[in-house]
């Protein structure tokens, strides 16, 4: 499977890739699933690459998952939080863009608040790029580690049925996700009130339900999404009282879905708001743990396939 | 007193105002229309004439672009009144009406004068100014209405932001009509916009990008209309973009309400694919539309339900436009490319030429009550000299504007401005290129 030759200098979207990219992403992290649970985690692979972290805006865990995956690679890791450094000071993004540049990274991984900022930012940089989330748009290695912990669990992906619920309009995880199972041959639902939907979602290649009770029928997979706080009161939804109500998972909806139908969330999880504690803590159909497991093993394979530098750097960018 | 007199020989001919659309010379004296028809050539001999040979040219009436952003005063690094007239003499346009975002706004009789005076300086396109409807632009407290029209404000606006409030609004067309003032509407309900930056729909929702609904448009326009039936105040809707919001003129025009509108080239031109993988040079307000509503746009301008055609030319430096998506500024400049896009019309056959010229001209002249925009003997002569069928590609580093932000870089277009005259003064000349027939 090492032959697949992957034609994107950066990874800003899975839109744009095929099957075969992604299979090749998730068979190289495999081996990093492995690698991950010796008590030697190291390789060489980047040895005495530089790989940048940069941050305009706040994370912990996918920050953390980079960085773990860097070193275990043998890269340098420099960690940025650009959020409270250059974006005070008026700088622009581009200029931070050149700055970095000229430090002449390998890798450079992007969280922006704006949708389309991390491929402004490719634009003006020589290194590969990887986007950990822009705006609203899309969070490629968050769908990767996501397939990942599926294939693993069920075997496959083609053919399964997955609900994504919850916060889909303002959800990059949710764009990425839609992406990646549709372009795996995997048939895919959406379950929200309808203001927490994005206009004509269902042209994203998915289909539309509105109750719970409907878009778990017969699922193998539920992903909950993340209802960000500040939507929570009046503005997008009444209360959380009522949010949960209708469209939190707890048992009584779960069982709506396939037996064996696992539980997935993005994390971090806001317990009784958009999923129960006693569901989200169930080692046998929860999988947030794995995820977080394979998190790192994709971000590796990813920052392997990209980090080496010119081999693999002909191809068009992808988009 | 008769002045320096100029022979326009053998030019097509085109006024929209008398339906005049045929070969003939145009006569100017000093800075006025002497006599213009065919084979009047003779009627220019004796003394000095300078003969302008015009064959296979279209002599018109120079363009009035009645939505034009100036940035002076406040920001004359990205556009001044001489670079703006600079761009409106290349563009073919010799009267601009411009908006009253500047800094300070034009809420203040003295923000009037001080633009009245650059532009009679700076000597190039004729400037008008609207004044701000509401003061600072902030949607709460009428400007001085009667004063600002008695200093030459020649409508009421808010430019880039909707007067957003009804009972201000109500206000402000019920004042305005007391001293026969217009009304200029940016036509979109703000609250339903709320972070948006392009239109709600697919492309939207790919791109990750917040979406105002397109019926943001039509919403406001309705309320508008209600208001304008309460006030009978003379209302004018700027660059329509959507189905609904023309249709909504339609019938208001239908019912015999005093209103009118325009629509600018992106609007007609391009829909909302040319944001792609988000180009900020196609970031609007009102953001572009689906191709739908292009279509309709195209289908307004061609029944009349649109008035006139505004270049809606809105400077903005690099720095402005290569920012991320949802922080780049909105607007393009549009002066130097309005008359090839609006030809676009004509060549795509949804428009004769005199229908397009007409809402390039006498049209908006008439809305803004100015006396310019026609061929006519012992008007004063603005004229555009272009040849309508020559084609050439647009470069927008060639801009005489000082800001570069247009999404029409390397599109081919027809139409080239050859002179452009001012009061009988070329303020704009190229060396003619044979038409590539």
């Amino acid at each position: 499977m090492r032959d697949h030759v992957f034609r994107h200098r950066h990874l800003l979207g899975i839109e744009g890739l095929t099957a075969d990219d992604i299979g090749h992403v998730l068979d190289l992290a495999d081996g990093y699933v492995e690698l991950s649970r010796q008590p030697e985690k190291k390789c060489s692979t980047l040895h005495g690459r530089t790989l940048i972290n940069c941050f305009f805006e706040n994370s912990t865990r996918t920050r953390t998952s980079f960085e773990v995956a860097g070193k275990r690679l043998g890269a340098d890791v420099i960690n940025m939080a650009v959020a409270v450094s250059s974006m005070k000071k008026g700088e622009t993004l581009i200029d931070t863009a050149m700055t970095l540049n000229a430090m002449r990274p390998d890798v450079l991984v992007v969280r922006h608040p704006e949708s389309g900022a991390v491929q402004l930012l490719s634009e003006k940089v020589d290194c590969a790029v990887i986007n950990a989330g822009d705006g609203g748009h899309e969070h490629p290695t968050q769908a990767l580690l996501d397939a990942l912990t599926i294939r693993r669990r069920k075997g496959r992906l083609g053919g399964l049925t997955v609900a994504i619920c919850g916060d889909v309009l303002h959800s990059r995880v949710a764009r990425s996700n839609i992406a990646l199972l549709n372009a795996v041959g995997a048939r895919v639902r959406v379950v929200a009130p309808r203001t927490l939907l994005p206009a004509a979602v269902e042209r994203l290649g998915v289909a539309v339900f509105h109750d719970m009770a409907a878009g778990l029928k017969d699922v193998d997979i539920v992903m909950m999404l993340r209802l960000q706080l500040e939507r929570m009161h009046g503005s997008f939804v009444p209360s959380t009282r009522e949010y949960f109500h209708f469209f939190g998972l707890d048992y009584d909806k779960l069982k709506l879905a396939k037996p064996d139908a696992l539980i997935m969330h993005p994390g971090p999880m806001n317990r009784g708001v958009e999923i129960g504690s006693e569901v989200a803590d169930d080692i046998d159909r929860s999988l947030v743990r794995q995820q977080v497991e394979m998190g790192v093993a994709v971000r590796m394979a990813c920052l392997e396939i990209l980090g080496r530098g010119p081999a693999a750097s002909n191809g068009p960018p992808l988009k | 007193m008769s002045g320096r007199r100029q022979l326009f020989r053998g030019a097509r001919l085109i006024d929209p105002d008398s339906g005049l659309d045929g070969l003939g010379d145009l006569i100017v004296e000093g800075d006025r229309i002497a006599a213009l028809g065919p084979g009047i050539a003779a009627e220019a001999a004796g003394g000095e004439v300078e003969i302008i040979d015009c064959a296979g040219l279209c002599l018109a009436p120079g363009l009035v672009d009645m939505r034009v952003q100036l940035r002076e005063p406040g920001a004359e690094h990205m556009e001044s009144i001489e670079s703006s007239g600079r761009a409106a003499a290349a563009g073919g346009v010799t009267t601009m009406a411009a908006l009253p975002n500047t800094t300070p706004p034009v809420d203040d009789v003295s923000v009037v004068e001080f633009i009245a005076r650059r532009a009679r300086e700076v000597r190039l396109a004729k400037v008008h100014t609207y004044a701000a409807a509401t003061k600072g632009l902030g949607g709460r407290e009428l400007t001085e209405i009667g004063l600002l029209a008695a200093a030459g404000a020649v409508g009421f606006t808010d430019g880039v932001k909707a007067i957003a409030d009804a009972l201000i609004m109500r206000r402000v067309l019920a004042y305005a009509r007391s001293f026969d003032q217009l009304v200029i509407q940016h036509p979109e309900e703000p609250s339903l916009g709320g972070a948006g930056e392009v239109t709600e729909g697919e492309t939207a929702t790919r791109l990750g990008l917040a979406g105002i609904p397109a019926a943001a448009e039509a919403i406001m326009v309705e309320r508008d209309l209600r208001l304008v039936q309460l006030t009978g105040a003379r209302y004018h809707a700027a660059h329509l973009s959507t189905a609904e919001g023309v249709a909504a003129i339609r019938r208001a025009k239908a019912a015999g309400l005093p209103v009118t509108c325009d629509t600018a080239p992106p609007y007609f031109a391009l829909n909302e694919t040319a944001i792609g993988d988000y180009r900020t040079f196609a970031k609007l307000s009102p953001p572009l539309r689906e191709e739908a509503d292009r279509q309709a746009v195209v289908d307004g301008l061609a029944d009349g339900t649109i008035d006139a055609i505004a270049s809606d030319h809105a400077p903005w430096d690099q720095d402005s436009k290569r920012l991320p998506f949802s922080s780049a500024t909105c607007g393009i400049v549009g002066l130097e490319t309005l008359l090839p896009l609006a030809l676009d019309l004509h060549h795509g056959g949804r428009l004769s030429l005199i229908d397009v010229l007409r809402r390039l001209t006498v049209a908006p002249a008439r809305i803004l009550g100015l006396d310019v925009g026609r061929l006519k003997r012992g008007a004063l002569a603005d004229l555009v000299l272009f040849d309508p069928d020559l084609g050439w590609r647009i470069d927008t580093d060639a801009f005489r504007s000082k800001s570069k932000n247009a999404p029409f870089d390397g599109r081919s277009v027809k139409g080239q401005i050859v002179r452009t005259i001012v009061d009988g003064r070329t303020i704009f000349q190229r060396e003619r290129q044979r038409s590539s027939q």
